[in-house]
């Protein structure tokens, strides 16, 4: 009896006319789509984007050359080189972050004990040739100075869970 | 009209004739193939939008520019040739899925006199040439020595001489109660009836007393078209795409209007066939061609439905549905037809 029911079911189109009926449903539904250029959808604080190297509010670069952010890196983005300076603080030479390799895991600033590398929450950036997401050190301080206000903003409201 | 007729005869002379009628095939295939354009278009805003998206809307308002983009897009592109492909094969394919989908389109009536060759056997006709499409998607899969593109190629054949035959059968239904292979006949049968008389001339169409094989007719049109849920030749995600993985640019582009031209055309035949053509449903209202055109459109609102909405069927379920299920559904509607035809109860005379 019940092979004969499900033979009925099957010839009636039953379940296919179930299926119809809910993407019928889902045509008149509203649309979830995010028209992205016009409409953006809220980011993080925490947001892992394009790096910056930071600088203390007197102008000195944050960055003492420790080299954790090399050491934790799991693509090996990051290339540094330091040496001491003429007044004996120690600071790096160069600082490269590959952005072709870096993965965005957000570990180089995790491992930073003084804030200077950190991550921007900019995402809309390109490079239009071979080599322009190679970011030397100057670039990425540049991108510091120019994020700077976002940058500590963001870090005060990330303070209380630090 | 006469006025047109005798300045053509005067700037032509004996060839106007052949001028005449090309004239004509350029009318009906340059709306189809807008209408193959916009079937694109509509067919990705339906489905976005049955996905809960809203579909191109960048290339002018709504998107309505976006079959232009798509068509200069492919019309610019490189068509690639694989080396280890036999290349004559390999660029007849397309032109041969292609030529079969427009040439059917001769006999098809869009009002009782605006069809441009109205032959005796025209349903006949559009059986043979619309056979003859599956060959481009043969050939093309063979042609182009690849494997994913045979398998595409060998899958095709099978099912589409499967389910050729649940459709002649279910079309053997139509003809029988029409007593004609015209397809202007066909459609002024189904104005005749009880219903009709009444001024309720849906009811007297043939959905309604062939039921069974109007939906036969409808899911073995989809499987012919090599459509989602029967879209096993395609299969972009078992076999990539199937019989045309090879193809590029413009060869692309034919396969791609050849699928598209054949979905209108087997939309125009449900309507045809099932639905009355260009008769008005309700008597108080003229008959015409907006009618024709207002039932091809629902069809083919339904063929974009099932693609939004069914999974695809695995090929053996596939064989199974064409052979063991449609086949003997079409067997017993045919005699019950047939005996009821016979019968004093018969609505058909």
């Amino acid at each position: 009896m019940g092979s004969m029911k499900e033979i009925f079911n099957s010839l009636l189109l039953k379940e296919l006319l179930k299926g119809m009926s809910v993407t019928g449903k889902y045509f008149f539904a509203r649309k979830i789509t995010v028209q992205y250029p016009e409409e953006k959808t809220p980011q993080s604080s925490r947001f892992r984007g394009l790096h910056a190297l930071r600088r203390y509010p007197n102008g000195e670069e944050r960055c003492i050359a420790c080299k954790l952010c090399e050491a934790i890196c799991p693509a090996m983005a990051i290339t540094i080189e330091a040496e001491p300076r003429d007044d004996g603080s120690r600071r790096t030479t160069r600082y490269d972050i590959d952005l072709t390799k870096c993965i965005f895991c957000g570990f180089c600033e995790e491992a930073c004990p003084v804030d200077a590398v950190v991550e921007t929450r900019v995402f809309e950036y390109h490079g239009e040739k071979r080599g322009d997401l190679y970011y030397t050190k100057q670039m990425l301080l540049a991108n510091g100075d120019r994020y700077e206000d976002q940058i500590a903003q963001d870090r005060q409201l990330d303070a209380p869970y630090r | 009209m006469d006025a047109l007729m005798n300045f053509g005869q005067g700037i032509f002379g004996g060839v106007w004739p052949a001028v005449w009628t090309l004239i004509k095939i350029v009318l009906i295939v340059a709306p189809l193939m807008l209408g193959v354009a916009y079937l694109t278009l509509a067919e990705r805003k339906v489905i976005g939008y049955m996905q809960v998206r809203i579909g191109p809307n960048r290339v002018g308002p709504w998107g309505l520019i976006q079959p232009i983009a798509d068509g200069l897009k492919l019309l610019l592109k490189e068509i690639i040739v694989p080396s280890k492909s036999n290349k004559g094969i390999f660029l007849i394919a397309p032109m041969l899925a292609i030529a079969p989908a427009l040439a059917a389109w001769a006999v098809i009536p869009f009002t009782d006199t605006l069809v441009l060759a109205n032959i005796d056997a025209s349903l006949l006709y559009i059986m043979a040439i619309t056979s003859i499409g599956v060959y481009g998607v043969i050939l093309s899969g063979w042609a182009s020595n690849s494997k994913y593109a045979f398998l595409g190629a060998m899958r095709s054949a099978a099912q589409m001489v499967s389910y050729e035959i649940a459709m002649g059968f279910s079309l053997i239904c139509v003809l029988m109660v029409s007593n004609s292979l015209n397809l202007v006949d066909i459609v002024n049968a189904q104005d005749q009836g009880k219903f009709a008389s009444w001024g309720l001339g849906f009811l007297s169409w043939n959905w309604l007393p062939l039921f069974p094989m109007f939906i036969v007719y409808l899911i073995s049109g989809t499987a012919e078209l090599n459509r989602a849920p029967f879209d096993v030749a395609e299969g972009e995600s078992e076999i990539v795409a199937g019989f045309h993985i090879e193809y590029s640019g413009m060869a692309f582009a034919l396969f791609f209007l050849a699928e598209y031209a054949n979905m209108i055309l087997v939309a125009a035949l449900t309507s045809i066939m099932f639905m009355g053509g260009w008769l008005s449903p309700v008597g108080f209202l003229p008959d015409g061609i907006i009618w024709l055109f207002a039932k091809m459109s629902f069809v083919l609102l339904l063929f974009l439905w099932f693609r939004a909405t069914f999974p695809r069927y695995r090929y053996d379920q596939l064989m199974r549905l064409g052979w063991k299920v449609f086949v003997p559904i079409c067997l017993v509607w045919l005699v019950i037809v047939g005996v009821w035809m016979m019968s004093p109860l018969t609505i058909w005379k």
